[in-house]
């Protein structure tokens, strides 16, 4: 299942010359900020938007002027779009209905479909009977139902609170899974699409920027834009100073930044070196052994999240470096306060240069 | 899709046929000359000599009574202008007597809004000619209202209250202040009245928020009602038929004269395209303003 | 807080007085089709005899069913191109002359009567000259009403379609069903409610016309205003209390219980949907 080119113009590039090749199978996520094009790019999937150019292969069928109506794709809408006048099983039902599903077969996988959501005893109730995470069980049954060759997630967390979405996530995929369809899904929620993606595509201003595994784009993001949208990142802008094939170094406002691998460039090319807050280790006094990549500044401001505390650490060059540390005993590392003069550092595997 | 052609085209053909078609046909109608028995009118291409009879004469006799006749001074400008005045008078009535009305219903509990709307509509799903009819009983000499005040002590006399320019006005403003009060209502129900508080937050007292923000923001449902009440009611004919009198002619009335019982079928079109012309203005307000009324908010 | 009790009782006051303004007539004709005799402004008596009048009276009993039929007939035309006419508007962003369109469509319910009825009939006359037909009489009453009806039919569709979410419609094409499919199996059952106070809304509008009728119609043919206006003008009439006394209450019956209903079935949806939430996830 793939899909290349694909191109569109409202008055502007929504979608600027896409190309990306989904597993059949897999949960592809499409990730980004309002605006940047996923749910264009979805749309154009599922039939509803043509792209100025570009082709969509499905199985190496070009679908891409197709009508919805004929392709074997379905999609589970962000309102779920359920219809208001007929119950969950006639729903459900619809799609069946209209490809002349004979009436055995139809009522039999009605049945399994409902199973499959545990909707089964709700058969004749109307959708604004339900609640809103049933109303969403429905929907996703009803996408299903006619087994499609690709099922489109639009948003499909977005009107659900934070506690019923972390258990609605590991539902959704258990279902795909056990259905085993392909699936693309669009969000603009980065927790959402690390935790039900196999792969995903970062998307801004109608390009797609990295498509990677979420630990891939995570640990290694290829750009600025990409470090910064995915969780929190502190950047260290500077020169290239030492380039070996294993190892390199970067020379920062801060000092020098060692990094344990190789980048393909010039000395002195300027570049940024990315480290994620949580790599980054702190402590009022000096630690021995570090031999690279440390550093002192001043505490500024101090969060406390439960779970972990955050800190934001003012450096010689007053760049604000955000750290954070697991509460790893029910004591905090309360000998921490403002003002205080503290030591960082972090392992040379800690950071990533970037080159943009 | 090859359905929306069809799906377009079937009301745009009815309205092309029943809707432009009549008007062009009127305005042709306006320019020929007055016919005998047989044909109400004459043609207006000569085809023998090729040549197009526009006759203007019927717009012109409208405004002056002979080729030599001052101008202005016909019956017909004179029941343009009662008709304007009329309608423009009414309008402010309805405003005057309806915008509290309506604002005080869109204040109400939603429960008792639609209890109250009802009620403002019941008498208009009854036939209103019915109602204008029972004015007709209620203001006679031998009426309620003058019985009334004979009994009471005002006036030994019957007042003439029939076919005046009082029992015309009652009787407009009865007909149209569903008219007024529904755009009106349809505009203050959607406002946000949290601007209120927010303005009484600051210092000001009800009445100015009343004036400086409730008002201001409901321009588009003044605008709207008003025209709503304003333009059809310059044509209007049932009420001065039955509740006015030989001096409050109006010229919806004149047309029907000028067309049934002087015959004069090109001039009563002529009639018409005038107050056609007079209502493209405020008809084209109502569409700016009456085609989307929000207020405040949401 | 002295504006607080003047707003709550001025608010009444002035609601009281305008019912009463409104009401006065209905209730003076109510009254008074039991009355006696003649007479319009003192009660004389109880008596059923403007209503046998009103039995005896073959116009006015013809003129209803005229009416009736019409409306009818109006109401159907009219709801089915007033909902063509919110569709396409709705729908349609952009087509060639949109503007022209929605200005003739919703014209008619803004114009004088006059104007319309003129019109309309110069249009009939041409047609007779030209086709030889139609004659005046019912067709011709029935295309003038459904004119303005269809007007006024549109703007109630259109509220309704617009609220209607468009991604119902996207989805049951995303389920395979074709554009014809979806107006009748979803579009429609959705906005079912509009048309049915479409058809309403025309069928009391043409009932109760009367200019566009008196300019349309022909010999023999007389609709229930007609009746009544020709009575009118010559003078007061009781035998016209009684029928609109007879009026008056089938409104009224109709609008109650369509209220009732309405509030009924409002309550029911709101109890499930109450249920739903504590129901479960």
């Amino acid at each position: 299942m793939t899909e290349k080119v694909v191109k569109r113009f409202d008055e502007a590039l929504a979608v600027d010359e896409v190309s990306l090749s989904i597993e059949q199978g897999e949960i592809f996520a499409l990730l980004g900020s309002s605006g940047c094009g996923k749910s264009t790019l979805l749309r154009m999937l599922a039939g509803f938007e043509k792209p100025s150019s570009g082709r969509i292969l499905l199985g190496g069928l070009d679908v891409a002027q197709m009508p919805p109506y004929e392709r074997p794709i379905n999609m589970m809408f962000q309102s779920y779009a359920l219809f208001p006048h007929l119950d969950i099983w006639e729903n459900v039902a619809f799609g069946l209905k209209r490809e002349g599903c004979p009436k055995d077969e139809l009522k039999r996988r009605v049945g399994e479909m409902l199973d499959l959501v545990q909707l089964g005893d709700y058969a004749r109730r109307k959708p604004h009977q339900l609640s809103g995470g049933q109303q969403q069980r429905v929907a996703l049954a009803r996408s299903l139902a006619k087994r499609p060759k690709l099922l489109l997630l639009d948003e499909p967390l977005g009107a659900l609170d934070k506690k019923l979405r972390e258990q609605t996530q590991f539902e959704l995929v258990n279902i795909i899974e056990k259905v085993g369809v392909t699936c693309v899904m669009v969000t603009h929620d980065q927790e959402e699409a690390m935790i039900m993606a196999r792969r995903i595509a970062v998307m801004s201003k109608g390009r797609v920027l990295q498509v990677g595994a979420p630990q891939d784009i995570y640990e290694f993001p290829v750009n600025r834009f990409v470090a910064d949208f995915i969780g929190n990142v502190n950047l260290f802008d500077g020169r290239l100073s030492v380039d070996e094939i294993d190892h390199c170094a970067v020379q920062t406002e801060i000092g020098e930044i060692r990094v344990g691998h190789g980048v393909s460039g010039s000395l002195q090319m300027p570049v940024a070196v990315a480290v994620r807050p949580e790599k980054i280790e702190i402590s009022k006094t000096r630690p021995s052994g570090v031999d690279c990549n440390l550093f002192s500044g001043r505490v500024k401001e101090i969060a406390y999240f439960g779970a972990y505390n955050s800190f934001l650490v003012q450096a010689s060059n007053g760049q604000k470096i955000k750290i954070t540390e697991p509460n790893t005993t029910r004591h905090d590392l309360s000998d921490i306060t403002w003002e205080d003069e503290v030591y960082f550092w972090w392992s040379n595997r800690a950071g990533v240069v970037l080159r943009d | 899709m090859p359905g929306r052609r069809f799906v377009i085209g079937v009301p745009y053909a009815w309205l092309l046929i029943f809707f432009l078609l009549p008007f062009l046909i009127l305005l042709y109608i306006s320019f020929v000359d007055m016919g005998n028995e047989v044909h109400p009118f004459q043609p207006l291409w000569d085809s023998e000599r090729g040549v197009l009879l526009l006759k203007f004469e019927n717009y012109w006799s409208i405004f002056r009574t002979g080729p030599d006749g001052a101008l202005f001074q016909t019956l017909y400008v004179e029941s343009y202008l009662r008709s304007i005045a009329y309608a423009l008078i009414t309008a402010l009535l309805c405003l005057v007597i309806g915008y509290p009305f309506a604002y005080f219903i869109a204040r109400s509990a939603p429960e008792t809004r639609l209890i109250l709307l009802m009620m403002l509509m019941l008498p208009f799903w009854t036939s209103f000619m019915l109602r204008v009819f029972a004015w007709k009983g209620i203001l006679s000499d031998f009426g309620v209202v003058n019985q009334f005040l004979i009994w009471v002590g005002l006036t030994d006399e019957p007042l003439r209250l029939l076919y005046t320019d009082f029992s015309m006005l009652i009787g407009m403003v009865y007909v149209y202040l569903p008219f007024m009060v529904l755009p009106l209502y349809a505009n203050l129900v959607k406002m946000d009245f949290r601007l209120l508080e927010a303005a009484y937050d600051l210092g000001a007292s009800p009445f100015k928020a009343f004036w400086l923000i409730t008002v201001p923001l409901s321009k588009p449902g003044i605008i709207a009602g008003m025209m709503l009440v304003f333009i059809p009611s310059m044509g209007e004919f049932v009420v001065p038929s039955l509740l006015g009198g030989a001096d409050n002619i109006m010229i919806g009335r004149v047309v029907w004269d000028e067309m049934f019982i002087a015959n004069n079928w090109p001039r009563a079109a002529a009639l018409a395209v005038l107050m056609l012309v007079l209502i493209m203005v405020p008809m084209m307000l109502y569409f700016r303003y009456g085609v989307r009324d929000s207020a405040g908010g949401r | 807080m002295k504006s607080n009790w003047l707003n709550k009782h001025l608010g009444k006051v002035w609601l009281a007085l305008v019912f009463l303004f409104l009401y006065a007539p209905l209730a003076f004709m109510i009254l008074f089709s039991f009355n006696s005799t003649r007479q319009h402004a003192v009660f004389t008596g109880f008596s059923w005899r403007w209503y046998e009048a009103l039995l005896a009276d073959t116009r006015i009993v013809e003129g209803f069913f005229v009416s009736l039929q019409v409306a009818f007939v109006t109401g159907l035309l009219a709801a089915v191109l007033g909902t063509f006419c919110a569709f396409v508007l709705v729908r349609y962003q952009r087509f060639w002359g949109r503007t022209v369109f929605s200005g003739m469509a919703t014209a008619p319910m803004v114009m004088p009567e006059v104007i319309i009825g003129l019109s309309l009939l110069l249009l009939m006359v041409g047609a007779q000259n030209v086709f030889g037909g139609p004659e005046r009489g019912l067709i011709t009453i029935i295309i003038g009403h459904t004119l303005f009806g269809m007007a006024f039919a549109m703007v109630v569709v259109q509220s309704r379609l617009q609220e209607v979410d468009r991604s119902i419609e996207e989805a049951a094409m995303d389920l395979g069903a074709r554009p014809h499919q979806v107006f009748f199996l979803v579009t429609l059952p959705n906005i079912a409610p509009a048309i049915l106070a479409a058809f309403l809304l025309s069928f009391t509008l043409s009932f109760d016309d009367v200019v566009i009728t008196l300019f349309l119609s022909g010999p023999g043919v007389s609709t229930l205003p007609q009746v009544i206006f020709n009575y009118a003008v010559r003078g007061i009439n009781p035998t016209i209390y009684a029928a609109a006394t007879l009026l008056i209450l089938t409104v009224t019956l109709f609008v109650v219980s369509y209220a009732l209903w309405v509030a009924r079935s409002t309550r029911k949806r709101q109890r499930e949907m109450a249920q739903a939430l504590r129901g479960g996830t």
